[in-house]
């Protein structure tokens, strides 16, 4: 399926627009209700800016006409004025999902006023876009950060001079020290209240560009106007060549002729090609605009720091062995330290809770059902979504440490060549490597991938790494039948769902991925310390969202595994667990894992409980066996030949993970029918690769 | 001379941005055009990406791309 299919089917997923309440453009306090939109490159402050305007008063609104969910908030101290945050962008071409998006939400709709950010200590390649952002004719503020950092190394900016040539009012800030956000939220709103439009249009010097430009504008210019879209726009969008827009301008081929003689008549003269003739008129007007308005500074500290950090960190033997280090530090903090220290604590909190009601139910003498729905059903439920949460908050800590000292680009920048080769690129690999810790994180973390095809093929690939919760399973296999051999064993396990992956990878890059990989051209910010803030904001969004969005789907689930445990077809509560509705379904799919050697109904009703989380399929093959957990392995032999047994672990390790990693997947994929297709295409493969595995064997042995 | 055969450290302009479709343009925007100066700073470990700053700032291409941007060193 297409790009552009895929968003179609994202926005259907969500709820209807709410537009109304929000942005209904009632009276209060502080004047009318007023939007703003927030613009600027990636690694130009954006979000630390968006946090010191918004605080932690953000949620994800979702707009008409726009394909993708954006942060809102409202500005600290203004209660109706809010800000939507747009993605990081270095240009508005209709090429990345990204940048389509900031233009249509610009378009469509129509915020009062665009705070643009700039960073100052990269002027250059940051007004690049704000000369496009003025195209669209909106009341714009440009935001001029990191000053500090630029006066500290004897830089200067003569704001007033700046502002004269941009047509805009210029804010210095500094946005992770706080200062001049209020100038910028007074000047936002002024511009927005008057609707005081940017001054100047025209970027070029006299010339063929310039000649070019205003001969496209007035061709168009009624039917822009007619579809209320900025005519410069549409003109510099046109020569640079795009039949959409031309279409939905409704151009007839009289016009379009009259259009492209100018373009190859500006061509000819320039003795440049299109594109690049605009994008040298962008650039030729921003030197202009730096050599009067901007004093450089010495070589900056931060880069000085950079370079020398780099020499470590990128460097050619200590690259790969230190990125290995941190990613081991990471999961060893993670999962054995910090997230499992809490994730105890929460355990025994939900164990002690869960002891006193059930000790007040007893008490009480309450209906045995309602005591077990709420016991083993609610608490049950409830713990397990708060199991996962420990892991998720501490892993998203340090992956946006990772993120905000600039320290990921370098890991993309290190790995991309050995990513590069199944369609990805370098940024893929932190997601990837987190799944063999826990498949809901990983999925999570696929949000810092810059390109939405590059983040799908990831969420897609990352379950075939084996993740931590299904290593009891594994060992406990191994030890009933593979005697000596367990840590032989796992290594196959997970090589195989690695090969598999990688298999998998190269089959997307030539299908449902084909040959739409944005270029990986990528820029290494200078080194920089993460703000306590930010970092504390997204642990708090993560953590929140994980709630929000998993707690219903995994708390359904079990609800719906202990209802399938507990009663029997005629819905009385069952006293052996081999009549309960769960057994019943596992007898019915049976005869599907036939083919598989595995023939016994409780082995098909362990991998439907281990839907709910991987650790059940142990615990509830402990219970449908009547054994304690210390008989199970000799129980399992009754049950299994070692090629039945390798069999079961091939399907366990592929078959879907956990609602929770389903839900995570709707979440980051957009669309509940990918997700459908994905859930569906792991148990069919896992189906696949398990019976190849019986009957390989067979044959082999 | 193509971008990803430059020398190290090695100072030059840009003299022609090729390459078609979203890479060109990419190159374009990030300011890759004709009469700007870089220099390749680093080759990644495995031996590509490559990083080259200009502009005042770091950027990483691939080689593959790299042959897209031709250079005279100065």
């Amino acid at each position: 399926m297409s790009e552009q299919n895929k968003q179609t089917r994202g926005r259907h997923g969500h709820g209807a627009p709410e537009k109304s309440g929000r942005f209904g453009r009632q009276g209060g306090e502080d004047g009318p209700a007023l939007e703003f939109a927030l613009a600027g490159n990636q690694n130009s402050g954006k979000t630390t800016l968006f946090n010191q305007l918004t605080g932690a008063r953000q949620h994800v609104g979702n707009f008409p006409g726009v394909t993708v969910d954006q942060k809102v908030g409202s500005i600290r101290g203004l209660r109706n004025v809010q800000v939507v945050d747009l993605p990081g962008i270095y240009s508005i071409r209709p090429f990345s999902a990204e940048e389509r998006l900031t233009r249509d939400f610009i378009l469509t709709q129509r915020p009062d006023a665009l705070i643009n950010i700039v960073d100052a200590t990269n002027i250059e390649r940051n007004l690049y876009l704000t000369l496009q952002l003025l195209e669209l004719r909106i009341p714009t503020v440009l935001a001029l950060n990191m000053m500090d950092e630029l006066h500290k190394n004897g830089g200067s900016v003569d704001v007033a001079e700046m502002s004269r040539q941009l047509g805009i009012p210029v804010v210095p800030i500094s946005a992770s020290r706080g200062e001049g956000i209020q100038e910028l939220i007074a000047q936002a709103q002024r511009v927005a209240r008057e609707r005081q439009l940017p001054e100047r249009l025209d970027f070029c010097g006299p010339g063929p560009v310039h000649r070019c430009i205003h001969a496209v504008s007035h061709v168009i210019e009624d039917h822009a106007e007619q579809h209320r879209i900025p005519s410069r726009f549409a003109a510099t969008k046109l020569i640079e060549g795009e039949p959409a827009l031309a279409r939905q301008l409704g151009l007839d081929d009289n016009e379009l002729e009259l259009i492209e003689h100018s373009v190859v008549e500006m061509e000819h003269d320039s003795g440049m090609e299109r594109n690049e003739a605009l994008a040298d008129m962008r650039y030729a007007f921003i030197q202009g605009l730096r050599a009067a308005a901007v004093k450089k500074g010495d070589e900056s500290r931060e880069r000085r720091r950079s370079v020398a950090i780099d020499r470590v960190l990128t460097g050619k033997y200590t690259a790969i062995p230190i990125f290995l280090a941190v990613m081991l530090l990471i999961f060893w903090l993670t999962f054995n330290v910090i997230g499992a220290k809490l994730a105890d604590w929460l355990a025994m909190g939900i164990d002690w809770l869960a002891a006193v009601v059930d000790g007040a139910l007893t008490s009480f003498q309450m209906n045995p059902v309602v005591h077990s729905l709420i016991i083993d059903g609610v608490f049950a439920g409830v713990g397990s979504v708060l199991s996962f949460l420990p892991l998720i908050v501490v892993l998203f800590f340090f992956l946006s440490v990772l993120e905000d000292t600039g320290y990921m680009a370098r890991i993309a920048f290190v790995m991309d060549k050995a990513l590069r080769r199944i369609g990805l690129s370098g940024r893929s690999i932190v997601p990837m490597l987190l799944g063999f810790g826990c498949t809901v994180p990983a999925i999570l973390a696929t949000r810092t991938l810059s390109s939405r095809r590059d983040r799908h093929m990831t969420i897609l690939l990352t379950p075939f790494m084996s993740c931590s919760a299904k290593i009891p399973i594994y060992a406990l296999f191994a030890a009933a039948f593979f005697g000596g051999n367990s840590a032989l064993v796992m290594l196959v396990l997970y090589a195989l769902g690695i090969v598999l992956g990688v298999v998998t990878a190269l089959v997307f890059k030539r299908t449902a991925f084909r040959g739409q990989s944005t270029p990986f051209i990528m820029e290494l910010p200078n080194y920089r310390f993460p703000s306590a803030k930010s970092v504390a904001i997204l642990l708090w969004e993560k953590a929140r969202d994980f709630v929000q969005r998993a707690f219903t789907v995994i708390f359904l689930a079990t609800l719906v595994i202990w209802f399938l445990q507990t009663f029997d077809t005629r819905f009385n509560p069952v006293a052996d667990s081999s009549t309960s509705l769960l057994a019943g379904l596992g007898r019915l799919m049976t005869p599907l894992f036939a083919p598989l050697g595995f023939r016994d109904w409780r082995l098909t009703t362990s991998l439907i409980s281990g839907l709910t989380a991987k650790e059940a399929v142990v615990s509830s093959l402990g219970v449908l066996m009547q054994v304690n957990m210390a008989d199970l392995p000799r129980a399992l032999q009754a049950m299994f030949t070692p090629l039945s047994a390798a069999s079961y672990l091939v399907f366990v390790l592929l078959y879907t993970p956990c609602v929770a990693s389903i839900a995570a997947m709707k979440k980051e994929l957009e669309s509940g029918w990918w997700t459908l297709a994905a859930v569906i295409g792991q148990c069919l493969l896992a189906w696949l690769a398990a019976w190849a595995a019986y009957v390989l064997g067979g044959l082999i042995l | 001379m193509t971008l990803d055969q430059l020398p190290l450290g090695r100072e030059a302009v840009i003299t022609r941005i090729g390459g078609v479709g979203p890479l060109r343009l990419r190159l374009l925007d990030m300011g890759l055009i004709p009469r700007t100066a870089l220099t390749v700073h680093k080759t990644a470990p495995m031996g590509d990406p490559i990083e080259i700053t200009l502009r005042g700032y770091s950027l990483t291409l691939r080689l593959e791309d790299a042959r897209s941007v031709e250079v005279a060193p100065q």
